[in-house]
């Protein structure tokens, strides 16, 4: 296949997709997932349109419905006249380094609709949940002026903490009989959640469900403010602080979802009200800024270190005659001299 | 970590047909060949295909029909793709296909056509070849004046 390289491409493409060409856009999806010398070029010009889309990420368990509750989602948005794009992550086999993305299969409802762009990725040796280049491709939906970004996440459950940095308001899907316990909604996950979903909440169990999670977060006698006001007085800043919501929905029948959406703009009116917004827009950018320094910082160290010298440090790891965090620092002292002596050749 | 660009495959089954199995084993052959994988399911409009194809920027889509409606469905697939621009993306066809419409099917741009007994083996060397992979999946992709 033939891919865009040169920056005229580049151009050309950026300028089409701003006037609507979804190939376009689906071209630049793929030159910043691969990570080329593209990403760059293409992000500099881009960056100055975003800042306008809202990202929700929806996680949860495998099984808990996060999919068709995406389709659902996204349908309400519609209806309420916002355009949604929509990153369906599932993970990369660690052995084949292929992947079979199949969120599509509960989303047909939405091919069609101009206002609707989904895009599959694979992890490609990302963990916690996102795909390596999620931020990159949020901000292209960002800067094509989707109003609103859905990113679901790969259903593990237990280390999908990262959604946390790249998304505005973070769902937690759990469904009834998925484990007596929640074991899902384990450290790290609770604490990520700004809303919890119980979904397929039509099913045995459901109530349970909902009960644990409060007794989890222990907001049961915050919530019963509706029986004549029982709201504690003595913590003021708790009673102006964000207190997930528990929603109930049947997503396959839309049932719940106005509400969660409903419940989605609130915490989004609560984000920018209280200024926690523009503080959760640093610590993402934050992070960005340290995952791309990781990253350059490690290409460049890569790039220094010959394969044979690195076949000969795993050999001599493997051999015992020196360990694994000696031999890096080694690595690193060589890759450190050799830019020295570079430093040398060129200055002057 | 490959960072280099990764074949993406978009598997679907248009028609009314709603035997999945064949589509299901070549979508998993493909991805423990190292491709991604785009699997939509059954009963997808040709639109719903194109446009797939179209968001998930595919280099390959495989069209698995067994109902007998692939003279109605594939010409329309291949026309929908071409105005979205996809006419140069390799379209590949499995189920059960006469030897007659074979052909015919080629003549719309159809690339390979493959029946019930093809090893997924042969589908994913098929692709790699036209896509020139033959020498394994990724080549080599180090940048210019990189050379180790």
């Amino acid at each position: 296949m033939t891919r865009a390289r040169t920056p005229e491409e580049i151009d050309a493409l950026i300028t089409a997709a701003q006037e609507g060409d979804r190939r376009a856009l689906a071209r630049l999806i793929t030159l910043v997932e691969n990570e080329g010398p593209a990403v760059e070029a293409v992000l500099q010009r881009l960056y100055p349109l975003t800042g306008n889309a809202y990202v929700i990420g929806i996680t949860g368990a495998p099984g808990t419905g996060k999919s068709t509750l995406v389709n659902a989602m996204t349908r309400e948005y519609r209806s309420r006249g916002l355009t949604v794009g929509i990153i369906a992550i599932d993970p990369t086999s660690p052995f084949s380094g292929g992947a079979l993305l199949g969120d599509r299969v509960r989303m047909r409802d939405l091919v069609g609709d101009p206002g609707v762009f989904i895009r599959s990725m694979a992890t490609r040796g990302s963990l916690g949940g996102l795909a390596r280049a999620t931020d990159d491709v949020v901000l292209l939906l960002d800067a094509m002026g989707f109003d609103r970004i859905l990113i679901e996440t790969v259903g593990v459950g237990q280390a999908e903490v990262d959604i946390a940095s790249s998304a505005h308001t973070v769902i937690v899907v759990e469904a009834p009989g998925m484990g007596d316990d929640i074991q899902a909604i384990k450290a790290g996950i609770l604490e990520i959640a700004d809303i919890f979903v119980v979904n397929k909440a039509d099913r045995e169990g459901a109530e349970r469900t909902v009960m644990a999670l409060q007794a989890m977060l222990g907001l049961a006698p915050r919530t019963m403010t509706h029986h004549g006001r029982r709201m504690r007085v003595d913590m003021p800043e708790e009673a102006r602080a964000w207190v997930p919501p528990i929603i109930k929905t049947v997503a396959t029948r839309g049932e719940g979802v106005p509400e969660l959406v409903d419940a989605v703009e609130r915490h989004r009116a609560y984000l920018l009200e209280s200024g926690e917004f523009h503080r959760r827009e640093a610590t993402r950018v934050a992070h960005e800024l340290d995952h791309i320094l990781r990253e350059a910082l490690l290409q460049r160290l890569v790039r220094r270190i010959s394969p044979a010298r690195l076949e000969a440090t795993v050999q001599q790891v493997v051999a015992r005659r020196v360990d694994p965090y000696t031999a890096a620092a080694e690595l690193m002292r060589r890759e450190e001299e050799a830019r020295g002596e570079d430093r040398g050749d060129g200055g002057a | 970590m490959n960072t280099s660009r990764k074949i993406r495959v978009l598997i679907a089954k248009p028609g009314l047909d709603g035997h999945d199995r064949g589509a299901k084993v070549v979508a998993r052959a493909l991805r423990d060949a190292g491709f991604e994988v785009i699997y939509t399911g059954i009963r997808q409009t040709p639109e719903a295909i194109a446009e797939a194809a179209l968001q998930e920027d595919v280099d390959v889509v495989g069209l698995s029909i067994l109902s007998g409606a692939h003279m109605a469905l594939v010409p329309k697939i291949m026309r929908l793709l071409r105005e979205r621009g996809m006419g140069d993306v390799l379209v590949l066809v499995g189920g059960i296909i006469p030897d007659e419409d074979v052909p015919k099917l080629r003549a719309i741009g159809v690339r390979g056509v493959f029946g019930p007994g093809t090893l997924t083996s042969d589908i994913v060397a098929f692709i790699r070849r036209e896509l020139g992979l033959e020498d394994g999946l990724d080549g080599d992709h180090a940048e210019e004046g990189e050379g180790s």
